[in-house]
This record gives C-alpha cells, sequence and structure tokens, in this order.
C-alpha cells in the first residue's frame, strides 16, 4: 500500500509540472508585460529600463525564464501584492484556512446528503422516491451556486432573518458563542456548496449502485440468507464506491469554481474572493499564485482519491 | 424483456424512417419535450422580442426605478428606471448565443483531438490522451478568471469592447470544455474501426480520412450530441458566472448573469430584479439538460424503451 501511494505521488509530480507549464505560457503569451509601467514612465532612462530587464531575466530565452519561475515558486518565493502591502505566500496563508473550511464542510454534506439518498434510490429503482429524488438532483445541478446563494440571502436573511449573509473572520464573541456563531454564519455557504455537490453526486451514487445490485456475487450474498442492510453496505456499496470516488475527484475543478461565487457572495474572506479582488485590482502575482494554489488543490484531491482508490479496491494498488 | 417485442413497431408496419422512431423515444420523455417547448419559446422571445417589447435597454427614468412587476414594466425596473424585460431580452441573445457557440468550439477541438486519438495507435494518441487528462484536472474558473484578465484589453482593441469579450469567452469557456467530447469519441472511435464495415471500407480502398469522414465518424455521433447539449448549458452557466463576478461582458451589455450581479446589492428592497434573470438562467439550463437527457433515450439505439 505504502508503496503504491509512493507511486501515485511520483505520478503527481508530472501533471503539476505541466500545469505549470499551462500557467506560464499563458502568463508568457498575455500582451504587455510586467515592467510596461516602467516603459511608459518618462522618468526612468531607456538604459536603466533594460539593465532591470536584465537583471529579472525578461531577455532570456522562454524556457529559462520558465525554470526560473518555477524555481522561484518551489521555494516559496510568489512575489509581493504591492495591493495588499505584503508577501503573497502570507497573504494566501492568511485566506487559505477559510477556503478549506467551506470546501471541507459542504464535501462532507454532500456526501452526507448523496450516499444515502443515492443508495436508498437505487434499491428502489423507478419507485416514487427515486424519481422525486432524481427530479431534485436534476434540478439541484441545473440551479448555478451563485442563484442558489442569492436565493438563500432572500430567504433565510432577508426575508426570514435568521441567519446573518455576510461572513467574518473576526467574530465578537467568546467561548461557546464564538463555535456557535462561526457555524451559524456558515450554514449558508456550505449548504448552497454542498448540495449543489450533493445533486450530482447523487446521481453518481444512484448508477454505480444500479451497475453492482444486478450482479450475480448480490445474489450470492442473499442466497447466503444475509439481511439487506448487510448486503448493501458490506458487498455492494463498497464495490459501486470505486467509481463514484473518481467521479467525485474529477468534479473537484468544479467544486473550486462553485467554492469562488459562493465566496464572493457570501463575502467569505478566503482564496477565491481573494481572486476575485485581485483580479479588479490587476494584482497580476497575487491572481498568478492563486490560481497556482487552485491548480494544487486540485492535484492533491485527485491523490487523494487515488489512495481512497486503493483502499476502496485492494487490487488495484497491487498493479 | 418485454421490451423485445417493442423493439420495432415501426418496422412492423412497413414503413420505417429514423427520425420517426428518434421521435418516438425522445417523446416518451415528457419533461424532455416540455423542456424542448421551454426552450423554443425562450428562443423566439429573444429573437423576436425586441421587435415586439420596442423599450430600450438604456433608457433612464430614476423616478420609476425599484418598481416591481407592472403593466409598464412587466418585470419591473431596476435602480435607474430601465425595464428589466427589455434587458433581459437584449442580454437572452447573448447567454444563448455564447452557449452555443462555445458549444461548437468545444465539440469541434473534441471531436478533432479524440478522433486523432483514437486512430493512432501510436504515443500520439497517448500523448493527446495524457493533455485531455491535463487538462481535466485543471482549474476551469480560476483559469478562465485568469484568461480573461490577461487578454481582455488587447482583444477589446482588434473587435471593439463587446465583440471582443464575445470572441474570448467564447474562445476560453469551449477551450476548456472539450475534453469530455474527446474522451467520449476516442472511445467511440476505438471500438468502431475495429468493425466489419470499416474493415470493407478499408479493404476497398478507403484512406483514413475518408474512413473517419464518411463511416466512423456518422456512427459516433450520438453520444457527441447528448454531450453537446449538455455543453450548452454548462457554457451558458460559465458565461454567467463570469458577468456575476462582474469579469464577464462591460458593465453595459446587461447579460442575465450581469442583471444578477447589479441587482445583488438589492435583495432587500428588489427581490424581482434578481428573481426574473436568474429565473431565466435557470429555465434555459434546466431546459436544455432535461433535452439532453431526452436525446440520450432517442440516440441511444441499444436501450430499449
Amino acid at each position: 500500500m505504502s508503496q503504491y501511494v509512493l507511486r501515485r505521488l511520483l505520478i503527481a509530480i508530472p501533471s503539476l509540472l505541466g500545469i505549470s507549464v499551462v500557467l506560464f505560457v499563458v502568463l508568457a503569451l498575455a500582451p504587455g508585460d510586467p515592467f510596461s509601467e516602467l516603459a511608459t514612465n518618462p522618468n526612468v532612462p531607456p538604459e536603466v529600463q533594460a539593465a532591470l530587464r536584465a537583471k529579472f531575466g525578461l531577455d532570456d530565452p522562454i524556457y529559462l525564464r520558465y525554470l526560473h519561475w518555477l524555481n522561484a515558486m518551489m521555494h516559496g518565493d510568489w512575489g509581493f501584492s504591492f495591493v495588499s502591502r505584503m508577501n503573497v505566500d502570507t497573504l494566501i496563508l492568511q485566506r487559505l484556512p477559510a477556503t478549506l473550511y467551506v470546501i471541507g464542510s459542504a464535501q462532507i454534506l454532500a456526501l452526507l446528503v448523496a450516499i444515502p439518498v443515492g443508495v436508498y434510490a437505487a434499491t428502489k429503482p423507478y419507485s416514487l422516491f427515486d424519481q422525486i429524488a432524481n427530479t431534485f438532483a436534476f434540478i439541484g445541478f441545473s440551479l448555478p451556486t451563485f442563484f442558489t446563494g442569492l436565493l438563500f440571502i432572500l430567504i433565510f436573511s432577508v426575508t426570514l432573518d435568521w441567519l446573518p449573509f455576510v461572513y467574518t473572520t473576526d467574530v465578537k464573541a467568546t467561548g461557546i458563542h464564538w463555535v456557535l456563531e462561526m457555524i451559524r454564519q456558515a450554514i449558508m455557504p456550505v449548504a448552497v456548496l454542498g448540495l449543489f455537490q450533493a445533486a450530482s453526486m447523487t446521481r453518481f451514487v444512484r448508477s454505480a449502485m444500479l451497475d453492482v445490485i444486478r450482479l450475480d456475487y448480490v445474489t450470492t450474498a442473499r442466497a447466503k440468507g444475509l439481511g439487506q442492510a448487510t448486503v448493501i453496505v458490506k458487498h455492494v456499496m463498497r464495490n459501486a464506491m470505486i467509481p463514484v470516488v473518481t467521479l467525485i475527484a474529477l468534479q473537484m475543478p468544479a467544486v473550486f469554481g462553485g467554492a469562488i461565487v459562493t465566496e464572493q457572495i457570501f463575502r467569505i474572506p478566503g482564496i477565491g474572493s481573494l481572486l476575485i479582488s485581485s483580479i479588479l485590482s490587476n494584482d497580476t502575482p497575487v491572481v498568478m499564485a492563486v490560481t497556482f494554489v487552485f491548480a494544487c488543490l486540485v492535484v492533491l484531491f485527485n491523490l487523494i482519491a487515488d489512495v481512497l482508490y486503493g483502499w476502496l479496491d485492494p487490487r488495484i494498488s497491487l498493479r | 424483456m418485454a421490451g423485445l417485442t417493442l423493439a420495432s413497431p415501426s418496422a412492423e408496419r412497413g414503413v420505417y424512417s429514423p427520425w420517426r422512431e428518434m421521435w418516438r423515444r425522445y417523446s416518451r420523455h415528457k419533461l424532455a419535450v416540455v423542456s424542448a417547448f421551454l426552450l423554443l419559446v425562450l428562443i423566439l422571445a429573444v429573437v423576436v422580442g425586441p421587435f415586439v417589447w420596442r423599450v430600450k435597454i438604456n433608457d433612464i427614468d430614476v423616478i420609476a426605478g425599484m418598481q416591481g412587476p407592472s403593466l409598464a414594466h412587466p418585470f419591473g425596473t431596476d435602480d435607474l428606471g430601465q425595464d428589466i424585460l427589455a434587458r433581459m431580452i437584449y442580454g437572452g441573445r447573448i447567454s444563448l448565443a455564447v452557449g452555443l457557440a462555445a458549444m461548437l468550439v468545444s465539440v469541434f477541438i473534441g471531436v478533432l483531438i479524440g478522433a486523432l486519438a483514437g486512430m493512432s495507435r501510436g504515443a500520439l494518441g497517448h500523448g493527446l490522451m495524457w493533455l485531455t487528462d491535463l487538462f481535466l484536472s485543471l482549474p476551469q474558473l480560476p483559469l478562465l478568471l485568469l484568461l480573461i484578465y490577461l487578454f481582455r484589453d488587447g482583444l477589446k482593441q482588434v473587435f471593439g469592447a463587446e465583440g471582443g469579450i464575445f470572441v474570448l469567452i467564447v474562445l476560453v469557456i469551449g477551450g476548456l470544455r472539450w475534453m469530455p467530447v474527446a474522451r467520449l469519441v476516442r472511445a467511440q472511435f476505438l471500438s468502431i474501426r475495429e468493425k466489419e464495415f470499416v474493415e470493407a471500407a478499408r479493404a476497398l480502398g478507403a484512406s483514413p480520412v475518408r474512413q473517419v469522414v464518411r463511416h466512423i465518424l456518422p456512427n459516433a455521433l450520438g453520444p457527441v450530441i447528448i454531450a453537446g447539449t449538455i455543453d450548452v448549458a454548462a457554457a451558458i452557466i460559465a458565461e454567467s458566472t463570469l458577468s456575476f463576478l462582474g469579469l464577464g461582458f462591460p458593465p453595459d451589455t446587461p447579460t442575465w448573469g450581469r442583471l444578477l450581479f447589479d441587482a445583488k446589492d438589492f435583495l432587500d428592497i428588489g427581490p424581482h430584479w434578481a428573481l426574473f434573470p436568474g429565473g431565466a438562467i435557470f429555465i434555459a439550463v434546466v431546459a436544455i439538460n432535461f433535452i439532453g437527457d431526452g436525446l440520450r433515450d432517442a440516440l441511444d439505439a441499444r436501450r430499449v424503451i
């Protein structure tokens, strides 16, 4: 198993490198260059400009520039944010916990909804419950997160006045009240993101369960006299979860997209809203770094999925 | 299987038309039929709408601002008193056009890459599939935002403010959504290229291009059409998301997402402003998704219904 994990880690490195190449090429192809401000400034003489360009290696061939950039990224030298007046890595580390808290809770909520609903729907296919669950799932993933977010605010904050719609990190309370307030203000963003996730997950779980539930070994298990719960949970679910894990990992990029929107609606100070605000204020180092962090998170979740895969199906880790 | 006797009822009557058979299968999916009707109404509304509803999208009348639905303004007005119905008709044209155009881009790239990967037996196929997997693990929305951030100004100079953003958004959304199509096409090609009728074509001396265009591709189109339909919905959501984040079309272009972006700070006094465009996005997306679902029933000839 540990050998398998190591192998997956080694496979993750080329895809990280590939993503970094894509990002770098995008940046290099983009019109305008980081020194355009200096170039238009009449107070900077051309020879100083040329010296600066040489110093920062802007005239080097593109592969050298890529290697320099990669080297700097790996050493944690992510540049300086001129808007926030601090190093980009400190800025991101400040914002990351809020994002991970919301995304993580949303995933847990999605699993808590999707697995029971999907499994139950698959045990009674085409029943009333199945049809209702299917329709809701369809509506759920057709509703864009920005619209559900606004609807939730409209219903629960404006009309009912139950929940706050602005998320703050400095909650003015201590002890148990602080915890309660943190949970209270996270309910809406987590619900928006989690239910959106749950909608597509329910469909994955249902169809994966249906594929497995017809197999002969399930009939054998039933014939042995095992109860319905044992058959479903121990025999069917474990095998059905294997494709589900892959599909969930493939959904991760979409989840981060949803997280950006949710953070923006509820003004959660995470890296998603940081991305938007830095784009609006032309803060290129932060934009690049946040995109890269998102890419790393996607690769990380894919890695976790691979490890889960190996645990669910031991045959895979032997290969 | 009761379906075995039902599989070809039209054949028994002596007239068999693939189109009629497809419609029979499609019309079994009631929600898909309703959705097709809804989408037609929506398309008709945005195409014919401006000729019927002649209110300008930028008529400012601050005194009539923030009104709920009324006879003069069926969908109400925004904070500047602009008519929301007129703005939605205008924005709907853009949202639907972006959806269609981005789908065409992604299907074109996807079919091209999938076909190349499906036909080649060597390193090219592996390389293309690695590229597909790489693109699948890219974080789409951040990359979308990054690309628009970097290239916005350049394209604005070439195509003008609205045209430049349109081209950019279509290319970027399409360019980041071709991977599922490529995978589908490759999988189809791998199985179809070994079928006897392709072998027969090869034996008759058909060139690889002719084999692909005349024999393999037509048989692989079903799943592509379904994926393309769903891509339209995804592209509409992507465009609305960009506009909602304030990074899509310029502020004076009222796409549905942009209307929501403008409305989101006035939820307490003018909920209608957000509900109508949001509802329009939802109806368009859910209808397209249901149509995709119905097409899945209609085009998968192996499934008996």
